[in-house]
């Protein structure tokens, strides 16, 4: 709040009034819900929901010697980090690629940006078509070349085909920010790296890929933040988190203990723990990656 | 270009094409899906890539329902596409709404807690739905609005990242301009309605577009809040259809929904690029 303006209106209501809206949901749908999951987290219910009482950290030493969650960090970490790789990986080379090419541009723009628009939830429905086992098309392909493709059965598999669902989805996002901070790079120290006879190969090493380094640490934060929280729909759509646990990432299994287990002294301590996922990200974005593009 | 290197620049335009023709192929494999029978895509894999003559019919049967080759009954999709609508556009229309009233009050006025308020609203960034599942649904219903409009749209409207963009915007609005309307005599509703609203038409465009994606896409607060399938929306319709099993399933139905619950966000962000991109680059989510 740094910045002021000089010139302001004068009332006691009308402020109020204007922000009530959004505090009341704030209030109502935010912060007393993140409360309640504070307070259940220290609480246990027994089975029928009869009586309640103070347990202190013990829901949180549960999930810590909980076998289960711990192997749905490790998902949930492999998984991220796989999809954060690939989709930034791809999303550069195409981003570099078009900007090379003046002439069609905006053409591959438009052709690359429309699976933003696509539901993480049909994301996963549309993958899961092309390698279903029995009907589908690219897993028939595998087939041919002699790789049994069966998701149902295999956790690899499994992992594969939520992995690439994800970095479908966001190919687009990395993409548009891959290219503003590349047309964003001037265009004399390239030039000026080619007069002294650098190859388009080590001109991207030397000069390209560090100039775009805050573009890329700030599209890091942001995949990683996607594939924690955005990804419900694709895993439950495509895997449910099986074959067994082998794809439950944490918001996954948050929402299977809470909801169908009806566990809610430890959901409510998963919750928790994810809470300080997200704030520990939101300020690492924050803290780090404040000025990250300049356009 | 920097210098000509013909076959660099032939390579780039291959590698693009390449990458383009990949990302769509899901999409066409979907459209061609949903233009054959089911008994076609199970019975013969793989499935032709040429589009079959049932499309009318696959279509038909999706968005009003009815019995399919297999005799399953098939829940309307036009009911569904209509209810994704209204909630995509209440939530991207009241998510600007709230925002552009509370960022006026917090550039143009002072008043007791507004820092509080202000960083109340950024803390909201760090609660996503995600991490508080089951006490949100409680206060939902709570309150009776399981299986409601209201219920599937009031606790997503809240928007920082609205807010913030709102505020930035107001913060660079010349200080003249206020000026100017108080000698023409005009009150801060006046200024807010006949100036500031006029001027943030460009970052409210981009802004809609990005949050009718987002409430058209949303799963996980549907899953929790409705029960009663005449309020599904499309999103989450479409992944119930696909239970029955590799070979079970209407594939070609299901295909189908996926095309309909795809086609208004894609047609959203082609037809606003130009906002679109502005949206995501500026709001960086």
């Amino acid at each position: 709040m740094a910045v002021e303006k000089r010139v302001r209106f004068r009332s006691w209501w009308l402020p109020w009034v204007l922000i009530a809206p959004q505090m009341a949901i704030i209030l109502a749908f935010f912060f007393w819900p993140a409360g309640q999951a504070l307070y259940q987290s220290v609480l246990m219910q027994d089975a029928f929901g009869t009586s309640t009482e103070f347990v202190g950290l013990d829901n949180f030493r549960r999930l810590w010697n909980d076998e289960t969650y711990l192997a749905s960090f490790q998902t949930t970490a492999v998984f991220s980090l796989l999809v954060a790789f690939c989709g930034l990986s791809i999303a550069l080379v195409l981003a570099v690629m078009a900007d090379r090419v003046i002439k069609g541009a905006m053409v591959y723009k438009t052709l690359l940006i429309w699976p933003y628009a696509v539901a993480p939830a049909v994301a996963g429905v549309l993958w899961l078509f092309m390698f279903a086992p029995s009907v589908g098309i690219v897993s028939y392909g595998l087939r041919q070349i002699g790789l049994e493709w069966n998701h149902l059965v295999d956790g690899r598999h499994a992992m594969a085909l939520i992995v690439m669902a994800a970095v479908w989805k966001q190919i687009s996002y990395n993409f548009l920010f891959f290219l503003a901070g590349l047309q964003s790079i001037p265009k004399s120290l390239i030039e000026a790296a080619a007069i002294d006879g650098a190859t388009p190969w080590r001109r991207f090493w030397t000069i390209v890929f560090p100039l775009l380094s805050p573009t890329t640490f700030f599209l890091l934060v942001i995949n990683i933040v996607y594939s924690f929280f955005d990804t419900f729909a694709i895993v439950d759509a495509a895997t449910h988190g099986g074959p067994g646990k082998e794809t439950a990432i944490l918001v996954y299994k948050l929402y299977y203990d809470g909801f169908k287990a009806l566990d809610l002294g430890g959901s409510a301590a998963q919750s928790v723990v994810l809470m300080s996922v997200v704030i520990a990200l939101t300020v690492v974005q924050f803290r780090y990656v404040e000025k990250k593009v300049q356009y | 270009m920097v210098e000509r290197r013909p076959a660099l620049t032939v390579l780039s335009h291959l590698v693009v094409v390449l990458g383009a023709l990949v990302v769509a192929f899901p999409v066409y494999v979907t459209f061609i899906a949903s233009t054959h029978t089911s008994e076609h895509i199970v019975q013969h894999v793989p499935m032709s890539l040429a589009p079959g003559g049932h499309m009318l019919e696959t279509y038909k049967v999706a968005l009003f329902g009815g019995e399919t080759s297999y005799g399953s009954k098939v829940a309307p999709v036009g009911r569904m596409l209509w209810i994704s609508f209204v909630s995509a556009m209440a939530i991207s229309l009241g998510k600007i709404a709230i925002s552009l009233l509370s960022a006026f009050a917090f550039v143009y006025f002072r008043f007791p807690g507004r820092d509080l308020c202000f960083w109340m609203v950024f803390i909201t960034l760090m609660l996503p739905v995600e991490v508080r599942i089951y006490p949100t649904y409680q206060v939902v219903s709570d309150l009776g609005m399981i299986n409601t409009y209201a219920g599937l749209t009031v606790p997503l409207i809240a928007s920082a990242t609205a807010t913030f963009l709102f505020r930035q915007f107001f913060l660079t609005v010349p200080d003249e301009l206020v000026e100017a309307a108080r000698i023409d005599g005009a009150g801060p509703m006046r200024f807010f309605r006949d100036v500031l609203v006029p001027l943030s038409k460009t970052s409210v465009a981009a802004l809609f577009v990005i949050q009718f994606i987002y409430g058209w896409n949303q799963y996980l607060w549907p899953l929790l809040v409705t029960t009663d399938e005449s309020m599904y929306p499309v999103v989450m319709g479409i992944k119930r259809m696909i239970s029955g099993g590799d070979a079970a399933n209407e594939w070609n139905v299901t295909m189908a929904t996926a095309i309909l619950a795809m086609l208004p966000p894609a047609l959203v962000v082609l037809v606003m690029q130009k906002w679109f991109v502005k949206g995501l680059l500026e709001t960086e989510k």
